[in-house]
């Protein structure tokens, strides 16, 4: 895609807002159909060698584009801001059709810049529209000044080896802002299937009868275990409290209102893609259900109480990591309210 | 197999943006058709691979001519390959066509309905619980009866523990008796409630877009009368010919085609008063209420509120091209019109003496639908004196396709010492301003149909005031001798239609 770019060294957020302003002018005016995408702010901070990697993250996200992307690069040493505006657009567009543009910064700032950072950022932002900040690098004091400007907080919960500190900055984070989890995403077509799995009439009523609930997922994505079973925990009213680690996973009892619910966090090994393996779902009148991942989708095993046993495949093809955080910038403009109280439930159990 | 209990609200789909369907069943009759082909197993290909088809999913194709369940799953996965909008995934596409079905029949033989419900029996019992049905009717249009009374012979219009719902392509009947005529055999078999009949039109967003744009903003109920607005033009142009469509437009045309089902629609969404919820039946009774609203005109006033035309050869996109009645498949003596307008007034009180105008037509200058709100002029211009002629009405433009979005235009000052105005436009496109695309407008609709949404659907009375309100002019059309007045290809359509136009009115240059 062409682009037209602005660049200088020891600039000013000032210079950059103007050159994003003239840059916009002067593809409009070589031809009108030219019109900036007016969707989202999306701020991310990165370390400067890793930039490449999120870069191409970025890149690939395909039609979930931010209007406006600022990538601040935080290089150790620096002292000054040097910075690249840049403004992609469609090389043909189709007559008589408008053709979006995309615009983008990238600011080399050094570690000083961080805690102030959103004195940077903010004569840059478009107004009036959502902004997200993402820091996959940590950075967290970028990301404390940033939120007087920030509407939405993306974040992957299953980045910190440490599950109770990642999840008690998500709930700290969450008291101030919209949180988008990635871990909570790449655990949706699982709670989509459940759901539908209790959803005709004459299954609906097993709900209440969950005795039993296992949860398989990679070793590092133990937040996503957490967040599937505090998201059913919350919805169905059990009360979550703190399961034990034993030997490789973590277990437990929760209380609802027709009992004791055992649930079992279970690290798999074999799983190589972040998120959840596998889920399998019991009730005390012995119904059982799971689903695995499988080709083309997920493979579900339901079992009824006479032992009879259905296997069927539960179609959807996988999203991948690019797809997951296209999907993250695209939960900015929606709100989920049921991420908070699966969050809270979720802390609760690995505390 | 369980048994159905009383229903509770199912507290997991709170926050999730795709909700349950209950598992299904369908049923395509006209499978090896060609909507079937390019739209219908495309859409559930790309259903299944955002993983919105419901859990459980099985397909059956019901078509004449022989053929294996393997030959239909290889045409199936053909048609995918070609026409999906995403890449297919292998998996998944070879998960969705493992368990189809394929069944020879004819549309009135008895024996292809006992297949067909043994079938579905075999899905239920394979899985231990009981799938909903859809039938899709996707044949020609005369074999819609025929399909539904069968299906009533095979006593398939009823399923216990499960729901039955079908759907009927366009066009609904030819005129107003035939869609009478067909209803009544309809609803003979199939309640109201399970019988969806599909306007595909009516699933693009950017129609769905019309209500939003009225009923989620306070600015524009104010001016949306007849004290502010003086005329709407709805336009529905094409640029292209009837290709290789010429069997079955040359018995329907314009009228047909696209005035007494889109067009009409569109006008129903522009003039609806807002509905008090937006359950099916709501947005629909107040749908029905505007187009019940239109006065027919009397047969013999049909010259002075409605006018026909053909396209004669010209040129389009600098490449000649040939008038209608040279196109392969076409009568030598056809009087079918490839264009047609009409004036109608919506008598009630938002709307009393507010002109609608609706021209639609092939080979015209450009494709474009749209509906233009024309305002009236402002009651005094006070800068007239320093040369402010390019002051015209303000105007708002809801651009259906190809361009999606919404146009205001507005009068500014032209910078300089003097006060002179010209019109500026204000321009919102929807691919600016939304991460998602839009779905294709079958997958939202079979989906709709899955959920027994039937909002985007056409209710019984809905078809019979849409016909009403076409009839006297398709009748005034078939019964006159008054030759079809000719456009050159290309063109802005046939001068006649200007005599349509009251006051100062013009169309909106294509």
């Amino acid at each position: 895609m062409p682009e037209d770019v602005w660049s200088e060294q020891d600039t000013t957020p000032s210079a950059v807002e103007e050159a994003f302003r003239r840059l916009l002018f002067e593809r409009h005016a070589a031809d009108a159909a030219y019109a900036p995408a007016r969707v989202l702010n999306l701020v991310v901070v990165v370390d400067r060698e890793w930039r490449g990697e999120i870069a191409n993250r970025l890149e690939r996200v395909g039609r979930y584009h931010a209007s406006r992307t600022i990538l601040c690069t935080v290089e150790p040493g620096r002292t000054t801001m040097d910075a690249r505006v840049s403004m992609e657009y469609a090389d043909d567009p189709a007559p008589g059709a408008p053709a979006v543009m995309h615009e983008g910064a990238e600011l080399r700032i050094g570690p000083q810049h961080l805690r102030a950072l959103d004195t940077v950022v903010d004569p840059i932002l478009v107004q009036g529209l959502i902004t997200m900040v993402w820091s996959p690098h940590g950075h967290d004091e970028a990301v404390d000044s940033l939120l007087r400007l920030s509407h939405v907080v993306l974040l992957d919960s299953v980045e910190e080896l440490d599950v109770r500190a990642a999840l008690g900055r998500v709930e700290q984070l969450a008291q101030r802002v919209y949180i988008v989890d990635l871990a909570w995403l790449r655990s949706t077509p699982w709670r989509e299937r459940v759901c539908a799995t209790f959803d005709p009439p004459q299954w609906r009523g097993e709900l209440r009868r969950i005795s039993g609930v296992t949860v398989r997922h990679r070793p590092e994505s133990l937040s996503s275990a957490a967040l599937f079973c505090g998201w059913l925990a919350s919805r169905l009213g059990w009360r979550a409290d703190a399961l034990t680690y034993v030997r490789d996973h973590h277990e437990g009892r929760l209380r609802a209102r027709h009992g004791a619910v055992a649930v079992r966090l279970e690290p798999n090994e074999q799983q190589h893609v972040p998120g959840l393996a596998g889920v399998t779902i019991e009730t005390a009148s012995g119904m059982s259900i799971s689903l695995d991942r499988g080709p083309g989708g997920l493979s579900a095993r339901r079992v009824d109480p006479k032992g009879r046993e259905w296997r069927w495949t539960v179609l959807g093809a996988s999203r991948g990591e690019t797809g997951i955080l296209g999907e993250g910038v695209r939960q900015a403009l929606l709100r989920d309210p049921t991420y908070r109280p699966a969050l809270d439930a979720a802390a609760a159990m690995v505390a | 197999m369980a048994t159905a209990v009383a229903e509770q609200p199912n507290p997991l789909t709170e926050g999730l943006e795709r909700l349950p369907v209950h598992p299904t069943s369908l049923v395509i009759f006209g499978a090896t058709g060609d909507l079937s082909h390019r739209k219908l197993v495309p859409a559930l290909y790309n259903l299944a691979h955002d993983g919105s088809l419901p859990e459980r999913f099985n397909l059956i194709g019901v078509s004449r001519s022989e053929k294996a369940h393997e030959d239909y799953r290889a045409d199936m996965r053909e048609a995918i390959q070609k026409f999906s909008r995403t890449p297919p995934d292998p998996d998944v596409l070879e998960k969705l066509l493992e368990n189809a079905k394929y069944i020879p029949g004819l549309f009135d033989d008895d024996a292809a309905y006992a297949k067909v419900a043994s079938a579905l029996d075999e899905y239920d019992q394979e899985a231990g619980i009981v799938f909903n049905r859809i039938f899709y009717l996707s044949t020609a249009p005369e074999f819609f009866p025929v399909i539904v009374e069968k299906l009533g012979t095979a006593r398939l219009q009823h399923c216990e523990h499960a729901e039955t719902r079908v759907v009927i392509e366009k066009p609904f009947g030819r005129d107003l008796a035939s869609a009478r005529e067909l209803n009544r055999r309809v609803l003979e078999v199939f309640d109201e409630s399970q019988v969806f009949r599909i306007d595909h039109y009516l699933g693009k967003e950017t129609v769905q877009n019309i209500m939003a744009f009225r009923f989620a903003n306070t600015m524009f109920e104010p001016i949306w009368n007849r004290n502010t607005i003086d005329h709407v033009q709805i336009t529905a142009a094409e640029d292209i010919g009837i290709g290789t469509r010429a069997g079955y437009y040359d018995q329907a045309g314009a009228l047909r085609d696209l005035i007494q089902n889109h067009m009409l629609e569109l006008l129903a969404n522009v003039g609806m008063e807002p509905p008090a919820g937006f359950p099916a039946d709501k947005v629909r009774d107040e749908k029905v209420k505007v187009i019940e609203s239109i006065q027919p005109p009397r047969v013999e006033d049909v010259p002075k509120t409605a006018v026909r035309g053909q396209y004669a050869s010209g040129v389009v996109g600098g490449e000649p091209v040939p008038g209608y009645l040279e196109e392969k498949g076409v009568r030598e003596d056809s009087k079918t019109e490839t264009y047609a307008a009409l004036r109608l007034e919506v008598s009630n009180w938002r709307w009393a003496g507010v002109p609608f105008y609706l021209r639609t037509g092939k080979r015209l200058a450009r494709k474009v639908t749209e509906i233009a709100i024309q305002l009236k002029p402002v009651p005094y211009l006070a800068f007239q004196a320093q040369g402010s002629l390019g002051v015209q009405p303000n105007e708002l433009v809801l651009m259906v396709q190809p361009d999606e979005g919404v146009t205001v235009s507005l009068s500014a000052k032209i910078p300089g010492a003097r006060m002179r105005i010209r019109p500026v436009n204000m321009e919102f496109h929807y691919g600016t301003s939304f991460l998602s695309a839009s779905p294709e407008a079958y997958e939202r609709l079979i989906l709709d149909a899955m959920r027994g949404d039937a909002t985007l659907f056409t209710r019984n009375d809905e078809v019979d005031a849409l016909w009403r309100v076409v009839d006297p002019v398709l009748q005034y059309w078939q019964e006159t001798d008054d030759p079809v007045p000719q456009y050159p290809a290309g063109s802005q359509g046939p001068e006649e239609a200007n005599a349509l136009l009251r006051d100062a009115a013009q169309w909106r240059p294509l």
